[in-house]
């Protein structure tokens, strides 16, 4: 009995101090949401883009970091998003913001459904090249069915509501962005308590030895197809939250360099950690538009340059390096 | 007693070789067999037959009298077939408090769980705690499996098994790769493992063999050509062939 004590009062503090590093991680997006809206009040509208691209990195991550899926085509899941809400409300007349996430959420899922399916058939480099043809059939199937997608010349026309009915999405994007962050708040609860969860344990699993988790009577397969349905989803939002701010939805939302450049920023920022996909997509927005600003004609080399280094000198990313490093100096203290 | 684990006549061949030629065996619960031959006998392609990672030509495997052979490796463990592994496969950044939560959560269905961490489960937080305190590996219960030294992965191994429940326990070489100096902690690991259990243990180690086992299983070239006592193995002819080819009969011979 004294042994269990011990036990469970050794679980305790363990437990809470996780929850107050979620606490503490929500209180840094949120301070830097604050500090976007007030240093950057004339440039919201990269600030939601960046808030709308983290949610796709984030998803993103749920399949390659926690499950160890190699894919090029993740961009498939949030046009899909996109382009659900986006006809939802031109075509459907449903311009309520709310419903259209949803609507976004549900298209993304599915999305994640179909792509799953066919890119979870096969592994390494056969799956990383479904993966590239499944992005070119939606990107191909979007340009073709013009009359509902616009086709290459975007989806325009989208016209949602007030937000709750009060917040009217204003020409300086201040709504959209205060509604991207809800939305961004929101996911990322629900996704620490998903990576937590059996369910995310088990997908750990799933990425270090498949062959351990079947030996333990588990099913691989069916496993990953949910996580790639809950990945849709939460791209989809980010989809959808991308047709609501800009108005428009093109077919660059469904596009290769999309897929490509959210890996980038999965790399960067740290594989198999939320923080390190939210500060990956960060850095290398922010970058972008800082170098693409000051040098209009070799930013893209910058780019390259801040990439080769990354992948050189911290193989783990931003947060996995900032991490390793402070778990070290935490260990030498007396 | 009517066994709890059958193979009936199992054939397998790769092209033209046979690596399991009407192999037939039967375990009844409690038994402690060992399953031995010369390498590149089959014994591991026998597990994985069993198991149902391979699928074998002909043959039926049964388990607690109902036939398995139709039914994929994973739903075979969930009838309470498992294996352990020759090398061990364990998640390398996972704690071993993870590995055991993690297979007593797939055991009763709660794996797919998408809220909750088991940290907050007491009754998965006891039992884990069950599993690595008899074995011995509580104090690493926070390690990660990398940090953690190959004979206590070994042991975190057998553990993983028994937290699936088993009814019958399939070990491929327990003690493989171990220094000389903890094989001693796996084998009273092994002396420890449930009386009802049915084990069948694939081992290099004699010594262990002896030790270990009330039954001798020996297999050769894909066949069976001894089951009896461990005291009777060491004389019979055809294993000191299987084992020492001719050169044991020109001896015996002079």
């Amino acid at each position: 009995m004294a042994l269990l004590t011990n036990r469970e009062s050794a679980a305790a503090p363990r437990r809470s101090s996780r929850y107050s590093r979620d606490l503490i991680g929500i209180a840094v997006i949120l301070v830097f949401a604050v500090l976007g809206y007030l240093l950057f009040p004339n440039n919201l509208a990269l600030l939601t883009r960046i808030t709308a691209i983290a949610l796709l990195v984030l998803s993103l991550d749920l399949v390659t970091g926690y499950c160890g899926v190699a894919t090029l085509g993740h961009a498939a899941l949030f046009g899909a998003g996109a382009y659900a809400a986006g006809m939802a409300a031109v075509h459907g007349g449903i311009t309520e913001p709310v419903s259209m996430v949803v609507i976004g959420a549900l298209g993304g899922a599915a999305a994640g459904l179909i792509s799953g399916l066919v890119i979870l058939r096969a592994h390494g480099l056969p799956q990383l090249v479904l993966s590239i043809a499944i992005i070119h059939l939606f990107h191909e199937a979007a340009n073709k069915a013009s009359s509902w997608t616009g086709g290459s010349d975007g989806l325009s026309g989208i016209a949602p509501d007030p937000l709750l009915g009060l917040f009217a999405f204003d020409l300086w994007g201040r709504t959209a962005y205060v509604f991207g962050i809800v939305l961004l708040l929101a996911v990322f609860i629900v996704l620490r308590q998903l990576v937590r969860s059996p369910f995310g344990m088990l997908c750990r699993g799933i990425k270090e030895d498949p062959i351990r988790i079947r030996a333990m009577g588990g099913s691989v397969q069916a496993t990953l197809i949910r996580m790639y349905v809950i990945s849709g989803a939460v791209a989809g939002i980010g989809g959808a939250l991308s047709a609501v701010s800009t108005q428009v939805v093109g077919l660059d939302s469904l596009s290769f360099t999309l897929s490509a450049e959210s890996l980038v920023m999965l790399v960067l920022g740290g594989t198999g950690s939320l923080y390190g996909a939210l500060i990956g997509t960060l850095a290398f927005m922010w970058f972008e538009d800082l170098v693409s600003a000051a040098n209009p004609f070799h930013w893209l080399t910058m780019v390259g340059v801040l990439l080769i280094a990354v992948v050189l000198f911290a193989p783990r990313g931003l947060f996995g390096t900032a991490s390793a490093l402070a778990a070290r100096l935490w260990k030498g203290r007396p | 007693m009517s066994p709890i684990f059958e193979v009936e006549k199992l054939k397998k061949s790769f092209g033209g070789l046979a690596v399991a030629n009407d192999v037939s065996l039967s375990l009844a619960s409690g038994d402690r067999v060992a399953l031995i031959g010369p390498n590149g006998a089959g014994k591991t392609t026998f597990v994985n037959l069993v198991t149902g990672n391979l699928t074998p030509d002909c043959g039926v495997v049964r388990l607690g009298g109902a036939t398995i052979t139709h039914l994929d490796a994973m739903r075979r463990v969930r009838l309470g077939l498992v294996r352990s592994f020759q090398v061990t496969r364990l998640f390398q950044d996972m704690t071993p408090q993870e590995h055991i939560a993690l297979a007593i959560l797939q055991r009763d269905g709660r794996s797919g769980r998408m809220f909750g961490s088991f940290l907050a489960m007491p009754d998965v937080m006891s039992e884990t705690n069950d599993h690595l305190s008899t074995l011995g590996l509580l104090e690493l219960a926070d390690r990660k499996v990398r940090e953690i030294a190959y004979g206590q992965q070994r042991l975190l191994e057998i553990a993983l098994a028994l937290a699936l429940h088993p009814k019958v326990l399939l070990l491929d070489e327990p003690a493989a790769g171990v220094p000389q100096s903890d094989t001693g902690r796996i084998e009273q690991a092994l002396a420890q493992l449930p009386a009802d259990l049915a084990v069948l243990m694939i081992e290099h180690d004699m010594d262990l063999v002896f030790r270990f086992a009330s039954r001798v299983v020996v297999l050769a070239a894909g066949q069976i050509i001894f089951d009896g006592s461990p005291a009777d193995v060491t004389r019979d002819a055809h294993v000191r062939e299987a084992y020492l080819g001719s050169y044991a009969n020109a001896r015996s011979v002079t």
